[in-house]
């Protein structure tokens, strides 16, 4: 047993027991209501009457809720149920591609009475538990190729799946969450080029060669999306049009914001602005001021995800932590460039400002994840006689 | 407990990836922060004009078109606002499968099989952007479950439009003309410029003629609209439109019902004495000023089926053989029979072939040319009418005393040609109306550019030509006597319109004034102020002896009003003088003949110039003459009794 604090630097004079008592890192707290916040005033810009915001309020309460109690819950005991999550995950997008409802050409939900649910969003948790503890798992053989190919090879085959329901955005996800894992885990610098070069490789194999060779990988309507935004005027009526709006939307956002008299958004110019494009609903809104306020409050998000990453009382919480910052990060990269113009379109949504059941529950989920975690680490120090740092 | 699962402090391995993340996160934000920075702070203001641009549509808002009314104000075309059941191309569902449904639903609630809806979209896909009007007047039922299912409807739009009333149904519908939306090709078209795409325009007649007045400037409304079109809110800005100016026709109401209902009467003659008799024409004439009085032909159509789309019944009954969208009036090719020897007599008269007392003996028949060609006054064995002078031979419509000038005329050059051209015959009157047959006055020199014509086509199509190649079966005619002989009785090759014969009549009455002849009087705004009399001047002036005139009108008042005329049994009993000259042109064999007549009444202050024909109506005076008796009734406000005629000469 290794006694030496995990943080160098200055270190706490008093062991303070009720330090523990605040039972949550407050300042990813923050954050998260910050976003919350932001998101119920942006849908509440962006829609006429009060269906969207409502909902989405009821959705952040019942994901606190889930946070709340996820939090209570060592997060080390999933690592026992590993396999049942990896069938659930599994099973749930067998089921959709077999049953869900098709929106907009694409399969991605089960429909409940209340609320359809969306599998490639709660999969990205059940995936990254998974995932961590795979890697833990097998963490005496992390050099060995065998471990790398089989972590990429269990998160492709997710990944593949939801590709075809289809939902392009997640399945990236689910690789991007899958590298990340093993970067943290320390997977050496070998194999992780030769992924990233393997990955390039199929990506071009994808984009360029198959449909050359007359193999349609990707849906004619991806392919489109994910290459519109390299000459958005050539076709402004249908690919680039979302983007040509959304760019449109934030530019004239100004300084600081066109407010009630912004049209763009208001009018519906910008497709999908209360989900995929909230984004822009901000940036014409509130500005540069309003654009830059959320992405602080994303760095903050970020910031704090990395630092519970760092106190993990285990490996297993560290490669959760790190599985989920990736998701954060992606997800707000990918979601922002999009509506500024400099990535594709993909269909990620914004973490807890785009609207959408599913897609809020999963980051509260993710977020109980990381208190927990926190909560762990904190409960585990202060056993041992030490108080941790913020 | 795992061995790796406990507390373990941060190796440097792992605190160099927490700090690479940490680091790609920070690159990312700068990314995107300048990015932000770019497109608000730097492109912004240019980003608020593309913005405003977007959010604000300019709707247009149709004008209704001017009305079209008769010399004394009767409404006879007005506009009458209807709900029309349109579809926005841009807003259909992609897919042959998908629309085919959606024409199937919208065709049930409209009464409507999905076929012709199709057939309506794709003949309209060259106007992409322009609504496509599938039904006017779908029933308030329809229009309710229309917009109670707009979501089952995509696409569907319910908007009002003006359209066209028509008030006297098929009355004088060639001549009016209809309107319909703009074709790209009319868009580029001088006539209709600063009509946008989604115009209405017409499409012929009058309609078309005086569309720049007629058509008025639809308004603008400018509205805020959200990215699928639907207005938020009120207008911004609105420009109301204006309705159309009214046009004021010279067409008497009266006189033309009449005329439609005189010119049935004749058919109804005709077919009584055995022949089709089952399409004709008429013009009446002002031949002061070329005031058209009443112009018609049968058969007509109701154009009330151009204000919603033309269902494929109608469509075939528009293109019938019977050919009800041609104006016969203005546009039949006709030879006139009879009625053209007042061509022929002026002619004779002042080049000198004969003179007023020269006297003539009608034996019935004659035999001219080396062919020893035989020309023959009409009836089985041919009339002989003796001893004639010219306003004898006018009087009694001798063949053989105007087959005898024309072979008399043809050595000295196309005598009768000429005084034909000066008359009006063979070029186009000037009418006020688009599209007017300037008809064919035959001799050797249009005969020799007829074959080169020929000659050109048989070359280019080779043997499948002859059908469609020319006016000629047999390509190695020349032009001969016999040939000007038949011109000089108004047959032959000589082709002219009901039109033309009431200008040429005017100008002999008038002293050698050729009237234009118009339909329009003049354009008043909508609150009856004149903005535009239309008041065209004689297109010219002819020279004639005031004495051969008068040979020539005193044999034709002897021909309607005197015994022995061709129409006395008709017009002897008419109280007022009339000047009468019937026409019986002889087609192909074993075809009716068809009937002309054509009549001036003097009076100082409405003297009226009727021309009127009956295709395969049999003598001028047994269906033709009756007709016209109608009309002049009718003008002159005379008890209408339908006088059959008896004789039998052409």
């Amino acid at each position: 047993m290794n006694t030496t604090p995990i943080q160098s630097g200055e270190m706490p004079t008093i062991a303070n027991p009720r330090s523990i008592a605040l039972p949550f890192d407050p300042l990813l707290m923050l954050a998260a209501f910050g976003l919350a916040v932001c998101s119920l005033v942006a849908l509440g810009g962006a829609t006429a009457g009060h269906y969207y915001t409502e909902r989405q309020g009821i959705y952040f309460a019942v994901g606190i809720v889930l946070m709340t109690v996820l939090s209570r819950i060592d997060y080390s005991r999933l690592r026992e149920l590993k396999y049942g999550l990896y069938a659930i995950l599994l099973g749930s997008i067998l089921l959709v591609l077999g049953l869900g409802r098709s929106t907009l050409g694409a399969t991605r939900e089960i429909s409940l009475p209340f609320f359809s649910f969306q599998a490639s969003e709660l999969g990205k948790i059940l995936l990254i538990v998974f995932l961590a503890s795979t890697v833990v798992d097998r963490s005496r053989r992390l050099s060995q190729r065998d471990t790398t190919a089989r972590v990429m090879l269990l998160a492709i085959g997710p990944a593949m799946l939801v590709i075809a329901q289809p939902d392009l955005g997640s399945g990236m996800v689910y690789v991007v969450v899958a590298l990340a894992i093993l970067f943290v885990a320390g997977t050496s610098w070998k194999h992780l080029t030769a992924l990233i070069t393997l990955g390039i490789v199929s990506i071009a194999f994808v984009l360029v060669a198959a449909p050359a060779a007359g193999v349609h990988v990707l849906k004619p309507y991806q392919l489109d999306r994910l290459t519109a935004f390299l000459h958005p005027t050539d076709n402004p009526a249908q690919q680039g049009y979302q983007q040509i709006q959304s760019k449109i939307a934030i530019g004239s956002g100004q300084k600081t914001g066109r407010g009630n008299a912004a049209t763009q958004t208001k009018l519906k110019f910008v497709p999908e602005d209360q989900t995929d494009f909230i984004f822009a609903v901000i940036g014409e809104q509130y500005g540069f001021v309003g654009a830059a306020l959320v992405l602080s409050l994303y760095a903050l998000l970020i910031w704090r995800t990395l630092r519970i990453l760092t106190i993990a009382k285990n490996l297993f919480g560290a490669l959760i932590a790190g599985g989920i910052v990736a998701m954060f990060m992606f997800q707000v990269f990918v979601n922002v460039g999009m509506t500024v113009g400099i990535m594709p379109i993909t269909g990620v949504t914004l973490p807890l400002l785009s609207y959408g059941g599913s897609s809020v529950l999963t980051t509260f989920l993710a977020l109980g994840l990381l208190q927990s975690i926190y909560v762990q680490a904190r409960t585990s120090a202060a056993l041992k006689g030490r108080v941790l740092r913020f | 407990m795992d061995p790796l699962d406990r507390h373990t402090p941060m190796s440097p391995q792992l605190a160099l990836r927490v700090a690479t993340i940490g680091g790609i996160a920070l690159v990312l934000f700068a990314i995107i922060l300048f990015r932000l920075w770019y497109l608000q702070v730097l492109s912004g203001p240019q980003y608020v004009q593309l913005a405003n641009i977007n959010r604000v549509r300019d709707v247009p808002i149709q004008a209704p078109r001017g009305d079209i009314v008769d010399r004394s104000g009767n409404q006879i075309v007005g506009s009458r606002q209807a709900v029309a059941v349109q579809i926005d191309q841009s807003e259909l569902p992609a897919g042959a499968a998908a629309r085919l449904a959606l024409y199937t639903r919208l065709g049930r609630v409209i009464g409507m099989k999905p076929a012709a809806i199709r057939t309506i979209m794709h003949s309209k896909t060259n106007v992409p952007y322009a609504n496509v009007t599938i039904k006017v007047d779908a029933g308030e039922r329809a229009l309710v479950e229309l917009k109670e299912n707009q979501n089952l409807f995509p696409g569907v739009a319910i908007s009002p439009v003006y359209v066209r009333a028509y008030k006297y149904g098929d009355l004088a519908a060639q001549v009016l003309g209809n309107v319909g939306s703009i074709s790209p090709s009319e868009l580029k078209d001088p006539r209709f410029k600063g009509v946008p795409e989604t115009g209405v325009v017409g499409q012929g007649g009058l309609e078309l003629q005086y569309d720049q007045f007629l058509r008025g400037t639809d308004g603008v409304q400018r509205v805020q609209v959200d990215s699928e079109g639907l207005p938020t809110g009120a207008p911004l800005h609105e420009t109301a439109p204006t309705q159309g100016h009214e046009l004021k026709l010279s067409v008497d109401l009266g006189l033309e019902q009449e005329g439609y209902r005189a010119l049935q009467t004749g058919e109804s003659l005709a077919q009584g004495n055995g022949n089709a008799g089952d399409a004709g024409a008429f013009v009446a004439l002002d031949p002061r000023n070329g005031q058209v009085l009443a112009i018609g032909s049968l058969p007509s159509y109701n154009p009330t089926i151009y204000t919603h789309p033309v269902t494929p019944a109608e469509q075939a009954l528009l293109s019938s053989p019977t050919a009800p969208l041609l104006d016969r009036a203005t546009d039949g090719a006709y030879p006139t029979g009879s009625t053209f020897k007042l061509v022929t007599a002026m002619a004779a008269l002042q080049d000198g072939l004969t003179t007023a007392s020269t006297p003539f003996d009608d034996t019935g028949c004659i035999t001219v040319g080396r062919d020893h060609e035989k020309f023959c006054n009409a009836g089985n064995p041919p009339e002989v009418l003796g001893l004639l002078t010219m306003p004898t031979a006018i009087q009694e419509s001798s063949d053989l005393y105007f087959f005898t000038l024309g072979e008399d005329a043809n050595p000295q050059g196309p005598i009768i040609q000429s005084w034909a051209r000066k008359f009006g015959f063979g070029r186009s009157t000037g009418i006020d109306l688009p599209g007017e047959f300037a008809g064919v006055v035959p001799d050797a020199a249009w005969l020799k550019n007829v074959e080169a014509q020929q000659y050109r086509c048989l070359k280019k199509y080779g043997k499948a030509g002859p059908a469609t190649c020319g006016y000629i079966s047999d390509p190695t005619r020349t032009w001969v006597t016999g040939d000007n002989m038949h011109f000089a009785i108004g047959q032959g090759d000589f082709l002219a319109t009901p039109l033309q014969l009431a200008v040429a009549y005017s100008t002999l009455f008038e002293d050698g004034k050729v009237p234009t002849p118009h339909l329009g009087l003049a354009i008043d705004d909508n609150d009856g102020r004149l903005i535009q009399k239309i008041d065209p001047p004689p297109a010219r002036t002819i020279k004639f002896s005031r004495a051969n005139q008068q040979v020539i009108e005193q044999g034709l008042h002897a021909a309607a009003q005197s015994p022995g005329g061709t129409s006395y049994d008709v017009f002897g009993s008419f109280p007022r003088p009339v000047y009468g000259k019937t026409g019986t042109a002889q087609h192909a064999v074993g075809s009716d003949d068809q009937a002309w007549y054509v009549a001036y009444a003097p009076d100082p202050n409405r003297p009226i110039v009727i021309a009127l024909t009956i295709e395969k109506g049999g003598f001028g005076d047994q269906s033709a003459a009756p007709a016209v008796r109608l009309m002049l009734s009718q003008w002159f406000g005379i008890a209408k009794k339908v006088v059959k005629g008896s004789s039998q000469t052409l």
